[in-house]
């Protein structure tokens, strides 16, 4: 199962070897995290994306990262209403001539070219892993010379539908 | 030393060093005992605590490793934080096993290391370890002091968090020049932790489950484990299970918790568990686990464990609650206070009178058992020996293996806290040194720490601390001149291969001892036994008992790695 779950962390010194390494020791497999300051000062937020087993193993998890004296809280938040991005550059060859069938092909994803060189160009996107998947696919005939991503940051909705509650009037209950 | 209630740093004038605001803190925590090792980094802290008079009992290990494990058993003993003190670099490293010890075993324990000085931290300099990158993961939590004014908040925190919730080791590293630095400023020692709120009543509405599972369950069983002593809840669970007459069966940690002479005690459960307390496991319809963690060496294969039982699990730590057995009733709570809200909650149980006669019928018939021969020496019969000549009143210590298997099986505690033993971690070498932390943690109690004779030579040294502190420890040498439960497992794992595990080999245990000016003494007959021991255990003197056992004993009965509680084999037959 893939997972997005998020700590917030207070911002001490070795906090973020401390989560990673707990997740490696108990062997847990992250895909990709993602740290930065929050709104609140001296307080961090950690995303995580992980691939557990079921649904013991994740429970294993937040409680573990629960446990740690800087992890403030923990959430799994797959199945809620999020809002998740992720940040790619993607450094692509390009000439002058297909320079503008690139701009032609990253348009719809609202991604940008943020650099320009004699032989390459560099384009950033923002949004969902799916997203910058397909962006990436459709890049790569064009030969991309450099990829770097950032990793999912997550939070919630302002609003969340009341999913929960719907599951009590089922009739089949 | 008398301390006042006001503030620390309004009692002196002179400026503090970081050294100086070390120790006040240490007397603000009511450290009595300290178990360290000087060392380049932790001089100005050693000069400290020289400056401090008689503020503090010092005991000087000859190794770190003995300094931890003596903390340990101090810890063990009388549930208060363990303090270590350890240099920089190699006197950390060396404190290692025992922090993991601790950690495994939940023992509160709070580690001073020093460091090399802020400025070269991360420059390879002399005797610089990365301490907080090693301890991270064996540690409950770790600090490095970045700022003298942190100092005594730290301390503060660091005996918070290694006594309370579900114990731990906590490691405090401090920088040298941290020590040195002089601050006029008396810093702040309030603390705030808003990520560590351990949980420690229960949730009403599981009591309430719990006392509903109770009202129908027909083969109800009790698991005593460590959590038991942690949370000092033993009358509180006596009282629970003579109310239900519920049968109680332990883990390794958990014995003393319940007095093994009851007639509700079917004894330690797991890998070397008695037949009765494996099977009330097996075939329970109701299992009340307490403070246990239910340790892969009690459940054996995880699908054969209580396959019929509602399983319910108080532990002060959420996260061990589902870790290993699927729980249907989890009951995050301190022990004591889980047990008292039962009390009160108490369901009218339906007669469980046939399920006790079973058990009580397995008891009898399929007891611990072992053949005794005409005069050698059997380990099993020294552990009865060893319980009777004192009085099973004993704090009994212990390394791991077979001699620690025996002990647990053969010297049937009836109080708490008197069971000092290497569970999790299964650290050869702890048993002597966690002696004698126990022995200064409890000055009038008799302490007997059984060791086999690898285990023995991993910590001897310690045996300096004997005659220097006077500590009347009395050392039980299992001597089956082999790393027995390793050779146990070639012999039936491994068809008799013996690779590595015959201790041919030995000093002279006696004038080993005698050197370090302890009496020692060998004891090879069983008449030789009875003539020498009852002395050398009632004395106030510590002594060394080199007690020559026969070499192929091995300890059943036992359920094979793999198996199931109900597999066991080596039964009585």
């Amino acid at each position: 199962m893939r997972r997005i779950v998020t700590a917030t962390v207070q911002n001490r010194s070795g906090v973020l070897n401390r989560v990673t390494g707990l997740l490696a020791k108990r062997q847990f497999n992250i895909e990709s995290i993602s740290v930065g300051r929050t709104e609140a000062e001296g307080i961090s937020k950690m995303t995580f994306v992980v691939d557990v087993e079921d649904e013991r193993k994740l429970e294993q998890l937040t409680k573990q990262l629960n446990k740690q004296i800087d992890v403030l809280k923990v959430s799994d938040i797959t199945d809620k209403a999020i809002v998740a991005s992720e940040l790619a550059l993607i450094r692509v060859v390009s000439n002058a001539q297909i320079r503008n069938e690139i701009q032609g092909i990253i348009e719809p994803f609202r991604a940008s070219i943020i650099d320009i060189s004699k032989d390459s160009l560099t384009v950033q996107v923002t949004g969902k892993h799916e997203k910058i998947e397909a962006l990436i696919d459709l890049l790569r005939p064009y030969g991309i010379k450099e990829l770097a991503r950032t990793g999912l940051t997550a939070f919630l909705r302002g609003q969340q539908p009341q999913v929960a509650e719907m599951k009590n009037y089922s009739i089949l209950k | 030393m008398k301390v006042e209630a006001k503030p620390h740093y309004e009692t002196q004038t002179k400026p503090k060093s970081g050294a100086d605001l070390l120790v006040d803190a240490l007397i603000q925590e009511e450290v009595k005992t300290i178990f360290g090792y000087p060392g380049g980094a932790v001089l100005p802290i050693y000069d400290a605590l020289y400056r401090s008079g008689d503020a503090f009992h010092h005991v000087l290990a000859r190794h770190e490793q003995g300094s931890i494990h003596a903390a340990e058993g101090y810890a063990r003993v009388t549930g208060k934080p363990g303090v270590v003190i350890a240099t920089s670099g190699p006197g950390a490293t060396n404190l290692i096993t025992g922090i993991a010890d601790a950690m495994m075993d939940s023992l509160p324990v709070v580690v001073f290391t020093g460091q090399v000085a802020r400025g070269v931290i991360g420059t390879d300099a002399f005797q610089e370890a990365d301490v907080m990158g090693i301890t991270t993961p064996i540690t409950k939590h770790n600090y490095q002091v970045q700022s003298l004014s942190d100092l005594p908040r730290i301390v503060k925190e660091a005996f918070h968090i290694a006594s309370t919730g579900r114990p731990g080791p906590v490691v405090v590293d401090i920088p040298k020049d941290i020590s040195t630095e002089v601050d006029d400023n008396p810093p702040s020692v309030e603390f705030s932790l808003p990520g560590y709120q351990p949980n420690l009543k229960p949730n009403p509405l599981q009591i309430k489950k719990l006392t509903d599972a109770m009202a129908q369950a027909k083969k109800p069983v009790l698991l005593a484990g460590a959590g038991i002593h942690h949370g000092k809840a033993s009358e509180e669970l006596k009282a629970f299970a003579e109310q239900h007459s519920l049968p109680v069966v332990h883990t390794l940690h958990g014995l003393g918790t319940f007095p093994g002479s009851h007639s509700l005690s079917f004894g330690m459960a797991g890998m070397h568990g008695t037949y009765a307390a494996n099977m009330a496991l097996y075939e329970c319809d109701l299992l009340i686990n307490i403070g246990s963690r239910f340790d892969d060496r009690l459940t054996g294969k995880l699908e054969h464990f209580a396959p019929k039982a509602t399983v319910a699990h108080i532990d002060v730590d959420p996260a061990e609650i589902g870790k290993n057995v699927p729980t249907q009733i989890p009951i995050v709570s301190d022990s004591k206070a889980a047990l008292e809200a039962l009390l009160k909650n108490a369901a009218a149980a339906p007669s469980t009178e046939e399920w006790y006669k079973k058990l009580d019928n397995y008891r009898e018939e399929y007891p611990l058992w072992y053949n005794k021969p005409e005069t050698d020496m059997v380990p099993q019969w020294l552990m009865e020996k060893v319980h009777s000549y004192t009085g099973g009143d004993a704090i009994v210590t212990t390394d791991v293996g077979q001699h620690q298997m025996w002990a647990a099986q053969y010297y049937k505690l009836e109080k708490p806290n008197r069971w000092v033993t290497s569970g999790g971690l299964g650290t050869m070498g702890f048993g002597f040194p966690a002696a004698i932390g126990a022995q200064l943690a409890a000055p009038d109690e008799k302490v007997v720490a059984v060791v086999g004779d690898g285990g023995f030579q991993m910590t001897l040294q310690e045996l300096s601390l004997l005659q220097e502190m006077k500590l009347p420890v009395k050392v039980i040498i299992v001597n089956n001149q082999a790393l027995g439960m390793v050779r146990q497992w070639q012999e039936s794992f491994y068809e008799k291969r013996y690779s590595e595990s015959i201790l041919s080999t030995q000093p002279d245990f006696v004038k080993l001892a005698e050197s370090y000016n302890v009496r020692g003494m060998r004891i090879e007959s069983q008449q030789d036994l009875e003539e020498k021991l009852p002395e050398a255990l009632s004395n106030d003197e510590p002594v060394v008992v080199d007690c020559r056992v026969l070499q192929q004993e091995n300890v059943y009965p036992m359920i094979a790695p793999g198996k199931g509680i109900h597999e066991m084999i080596g039964v009585k037959p």
